[in-house]
């Protein structure tokens, strides 16, 4: 894995589990038992795993809208769990892409997209601009006054992809973020994902049962039985 | 400004139920203010007759009522006499009833009264005040509702009586009332040698103080009272007040369980709303602050409504016949305020259980299922 992250020329680790533990409903559930698991800064990286094997809780822990019960998460060289500063790490760090677009239906493709940058803080012309910029790139420039209840499937997982780029975050989690959508539509999505995480050098974790999807990043890991696998590379 | 939105979207998303939360605050608003400016209109008014050109009230100490005060004929015109003092009159007051008109406030007074000899004479002549015994000068509304002009006789309560005047005076009760000679006062109310109160003007008011210890000095069973310390003080003015509010508060209790009520169900409605809003980094304040701009926005929107009622109710109130003059329907900017104020704590009070679970909604399993 080490010899990997050298090849690839990046190497420090911006994404970080160690012995990561997570159960759910008191512990009747266990889903992580002990994860493991670098990220480099640049790298597009899959999550894999069959529904319910705890990708998308994994992701969550990352994205600091959950903590675990034992191990640590480290990210962007800071400590998640015990550093505490889960709403910074949210606005600051990570973006985050969820399966189901998660948008307010009644606000516009603009307002949702402004979400992130009210919470944060950011001066409204910047996060003009930057919507701007970043709906020229998606292909939304003409969508941006329109109600989301207006917008197509794909248009709407768009939409999210702008938000969670609202801050410039360096980190990008993608939970399955095609899987809502029909193969055409995917391929449309996921091209524009790695396009734009890579245009933005902003490093990758993407969740998803799909290998051909998950085949198009750099590197791909198998979640099985609540821990981390590294599958030999063909 | 996504603020505002996020409130306005909600708001119109459900505009039945935000009038009605609305209208409820409105109501209650309008009901204070008017209970309010009316009692205290009239606690002014009535403090106005006290205050006719004079500056303490001597009357009975421990009455609850001025209309059962006695105050000795002799400590009046003794009063008088003191050195300091410009003038000093006895007034009995008395209620009576008359055909048609159930309470007429009668004013026993002397010709030489403030009320008789400063007030504006629209008809008969002000000297002939006092000269018999069943002679009364009328308040003009009060002429006007028993029909009567100078010249006429009119029924007063079991008696009859001889109209000399109409007197104009801008004080409801007083346009409202009767005036008697003194003495045929004490005869009619069987207080003979006695008046309720005496109002009493001194030379230099800065000798207020030693005026009122000479009272209590010499005439251990009265007291005297400069104006404002009167109105402080009569427990009358101080319960019809204390009324008034409390009236108001609980209609604005009313309207504040109608806005909790609103919005539980806003939030109810909206849980995967906010928590899309956490996880996009809203904080939990952030969260907070949205629930309770939505009810200090309908409160303060149902608070201009009520405020606007309100008033309109007061010019009504004002502009009805039977009632002219009582009406004192100038709304104080003090009042508005504290009713302002009062709605949108109440508004507030209102959203503090629903901001409560908003705040506490678990963003990531609240997404979990479409
Ligand atoms: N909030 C929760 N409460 C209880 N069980 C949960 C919760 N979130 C996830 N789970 C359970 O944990 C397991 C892993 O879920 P998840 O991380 O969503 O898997 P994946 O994303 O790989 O499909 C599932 O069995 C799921 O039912
Ligand atoms: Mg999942």
């Amino acid at each position: 894995m080490r010899t990997m992250e050298q090849e690839s020329g990046s190497g420090r680790v911006v994404l970080c589990a160690e012995g990561v533990w997570k159960s759910y409903d008191d512990g009747a559930v266990t889903v992580l038992k002990g994860v493991d698991m670098e990220v480099s800064a640049g790298q597009t990286v899959a999550l894999c795993g069959p529904s319910g094997c705890g990708k998308s809780t994994l992701l969550h822990l990352f994205g600091g809208l959950d903590e675990a019960d034992r191990g640590r998460i480290v990210v962007n060289g800071a400590e998640v769990n015990r550093h505490g500063d889960l709403l910074r790490l949210l606005r600051r760090e990570v973006g985050f892409v969820f399966q189901l677009h998660n948008l307010i239906p009644d606000l516009t493709l603009e307002e949702n997209c402004l979400i992130p940058t009210v919470a944060a803080g950011t001066p409204r012309a910047m996060a003009r601009a930057r919507l701007g910029e970043l709906a020229e790139r998606t292909g939304l420039s003409h969508r941006l006054g329109h109600r989301i209840q207006k917008l197509s499937g794909g248009e709407r997982q768009r939409t999210a992809l702008c938000r969670a780029l609202m801050n410039r975050p360096r980190i990008l989690l993608a939970d399955e973020p095609t899987g809502s959508l029909d193969e055409q539509t995917s391929e449309v999505v996921l091209e524009l994902l790695l396009d734009l995480a890579a245009g933005e050098g902003v490093t990758l974790l993407m969740a998803t049962h799909d290998r051909g999807l998950a085949a198009r990043c750099d590197r791909m890991v198998e979640m099985h039985d609540g821990r981390i696998h590294e599958p030999a590379y063909a | 400004m996504i603020f505002l939105r996020l409130i306005a979207t909600n708001l119109s998303r459900h505009r039945i139920r935000s009038l009605i939360s609305m209208a409820g605050i409105a109501f209650s608003v309008a009901a204070m203010l008017t209970v309010v400016t009316v009692l205290e209109g009239a606690v002014g008014m009535f403090s106005g007759i006290l205050s006719n050109d004079s500056q303490i009230i001597v009357f009975e100490r421990n009455v609850s009522d001025l209309f059962f005060s006695s105050v000795p004929e002799a400590a009046a015109q003794a009063i008088a006499s003191w050195p300091m003092v410009e003038h000093a009159d006895p007034v009995l007051f008395g209620i009576v009833s008359s055909a048609g008109q159930p309470i007429i406030t009668c004013f026993g007074v002397t010709a030489s009264d403030a009320r008789i000899a400063k007030a504006a004479w629209t008809a008969g002549k002000r000297s002939d005040f006092g000269q018999h015994a069943d002679d009364v000068a009328l308040g003009q509304r009060a002429a006007e509702f028993m029909a009567a002009k100078v010249g006429d006789r009119v029924p007063i309560g079991h008696g009859s009586f001889h109209v000399i005047g109409i007197v104009k005076t801008t004080n409801g009760f007083e346009d409202g009332g009767v005036f008697m000679p003194l003495d045929a006062a004490q005869k009619f109310f069987h207080k003979e040698g006695a008046s309720s109160v005496i109002t009493v003007k001194l030379w230099d008011k800065s000798q207020a103080a030693a005026f009122k210890n000479m009272v209590k000095a010499k005439y251990p069973n009265l007291i005297g009272l400069e104006d404002e310390e009167f109105n402080h003080s009569y427990s009358q003015f101080r319960i019809l007040k204390a009324t008034a509010w409390a009236v108001g508060a609980c209609g604005l209790l009313l309207g504040g369980l109608g806005v909790a009520n609103t919005m539980i169900m806003s939030v109810f409605t909206r849980i995967r709303e906010i928590a899309i809003l956490r996880v996009n980094g809203f904080s939990r304040t952030q969260v907070g602050g949205l629930i309770f701009g939505e009810s200090a926005l309908v409160s303060l929107l149902g608070a201009a409504l009520g405020l606007t009622m309100g008033s309109g109710f007061l010019l009504v109130l004002k502009e009805t016949p039977a009632l002219h003059g009582y009406i004192d329907a100038s709304l104080r900017p003090a009042v508005m305020l504290v009713v302002i104020a009062l709605a949108l704590m109440t508004g507030i009070a209102g959203a503090l259980y629903p901001a409560v679970y908003a705040m506490r909604i678990r963003a990531v399993e609240a997404l979990r299922f479409e």
